[in-house]
């Protein structure tokens, strides 16, 4: 019993120190950003790594989930006589949820993982406490550009995994199965909403971008600098990472989607 | 150098990328583009019961959309529901005996105000009022009617 109350108590300080030194890190990754502007081209570096190469894996995961959607909604909206909807439908899962949670789901998981195995070897090769040997701050030099750029990445990533879901929705809804193509885009923009769909999408997608780059880069100068600590923290980046984004998303829609 | 260059240009048309995909959620799947602040005027109608209707439902007339409803509230003093309405400035020749019915759009459809222009030759202006309106037809109430009324016929 007093065993299991001393376990409690120190993973409760563990977790507690963690989150405070997350903290830290993260004022000091935001302080660190001033000087990113400074130097851009650390940034278009970041940008390459972070976003270019996510791009691939967005936009066909999106093209994919827009075509079930279409199948799905078409099967179910059918049965009331209402596949004229269709657009309204997949334009609407695809803009509010579905297109910042799965594209930050697949962002932390391409490019978050990635950024945590980087750092995490930077870390265990010594390469950051190089850096601090030769008075380069690892923060600003390393840290902070690829924050900036996670945060530049993601609302972009979404609207277009928005953008091409819907574009696959309208593919199978009006290609295959005989949607008519202008009822498709006319009820869909006569039902979203600039303001209340299309910006909430992008503020959910630029929180997600936040949380994600954030927990990816802190697990990796966290990690435990030998081979076994990396893998550790890369798993921890995708767990936590997938947590905080569907976590924050239900807390999000509720203050955004409340009054309708 | 040349590596840099190619990373560059990638850059560019990711970013360009994202925004064509931004520019086309904006313009082609939401209303930005049939959203224009036009000029508007604002005239009420109140109503014995205005059903289902909401702020931003459909002002019609003749079937085209001429404005939207941008407030609904309770008169405790009638008891009556006052909807404000925006009406399109260019269309300023709506008559002051103008007659203003909540209809719904289909059986299961939304609700919406429709007008319907009488014959008189003064025209409603900013803040004006609709003194001939038709609430709402409650299902529930037509359909509570209408058993009624069988029932009392097979007596």
């Amino acid at each position: 019993m007093i065993e299991f109350l001393q376990h409690l108590g120190k993973e409760t300080h563990t977790s507690f120190t963690k989150l405070g030194r997350g903290t830290y890190f993260l004022l000091q990754t935001l302080n660190g950003i001033v000087s990113v502007v400074t130097r851009p081209r650390l940034l278009i570096n970041q940008l390459y790594s972070v976003g270019v190469l996510s791009f691939l894996i967005i936009t066909i995961s999106g093209l994919f989930v827009g075509m079930v959607l279409g199948l799905q909604g078409y099967y179910i909206l059918s049965d009331f006589g209402a596949d004229e909807t269709l657009g309204v439908m997949v334009a609407a899962s695809l803009v509010r949820e579905l297109g910042p949670v799965v594209s930050a789901l697949l962002f932390a998981g391409r490019a978050g993982s990635a950024l945590t195995a980087e750092i995490g070897l930077m870390k265990a090769t010594e390469q950051l406490s190089g850096m601090e040997m030769m008075a380069v701050d690892p923060i600003k030099r390393i840290i902070s550009p690829r924050f900036l750029a996670g945060i530049i990445s993601m609302p972009l990533l979404a609207a277009l995994f928005s953008a091409v879901g819907i574009i696959g929705g309208q593919i199978i809804g009006s290609g295959l199965l005989g949607v008519d193509e202008g009822a498709y885009w006319s009820q869909m923009q006569a039902k979203i909403d600039f303001q209340d769909d299309i910006i909430n999408g992008i503020i959910k997608s630029l929180v997600f971008g936040f949380v994600a780059s954030w927990i990816a880069l802190f697990e990796g100068y966290d990690a435990i600098p030998t081979s076994e600590g990396v893998s550790r923290a890369t798993t921890r980046t995708v767990v936590n990472s997938a947590f905080s984004i569907l976590g924050l998303d239900f807390i999000l829609t509720a203050l955004m989607f409340g009054d309708n | 150098m040349q590596h840099t260059n190619t990373q560059d240009t990638l850059v560019g048309l990711f970013v360009a990328s994202g925004i064509v995909g931004l520019f086309f959620l904006a313009m082609q799947v939401s209303n930005l583009s049939s959203f224009t602040e036009n000029e508007s005027y604002t005239i009420t109608a109140r109503f014995e019961n205005s059903g289902g209707l909401k702020v931003k439902s459909l002002v019609s007339a003749a079937g085209v959309k001429i404005g939207k409803v941008s407030a609904i509230s309770f008169d405790p003093k009638t008891y009556e529901s006052v909807v404000q309405l925006n009406i399109e400035s260019k269309y300023n020749t709506l008559p002051d005996d103008t007659t203003a019915s909540v209809f719904t759009a289909g059986l299961l459809g939304e609700q919406y105000v429709n007008l319907e222009p009488g014959g008189s030759s003064d025209y409603l202006k900013n803040g004006g009022k609709i003194e001939i309106t038709q609430s709402a037809i409650i299902l529930e109430k037509a359909l509570g009617q209408f058993l009624f009324k069988s029932a009392e016929e097979k007596k």
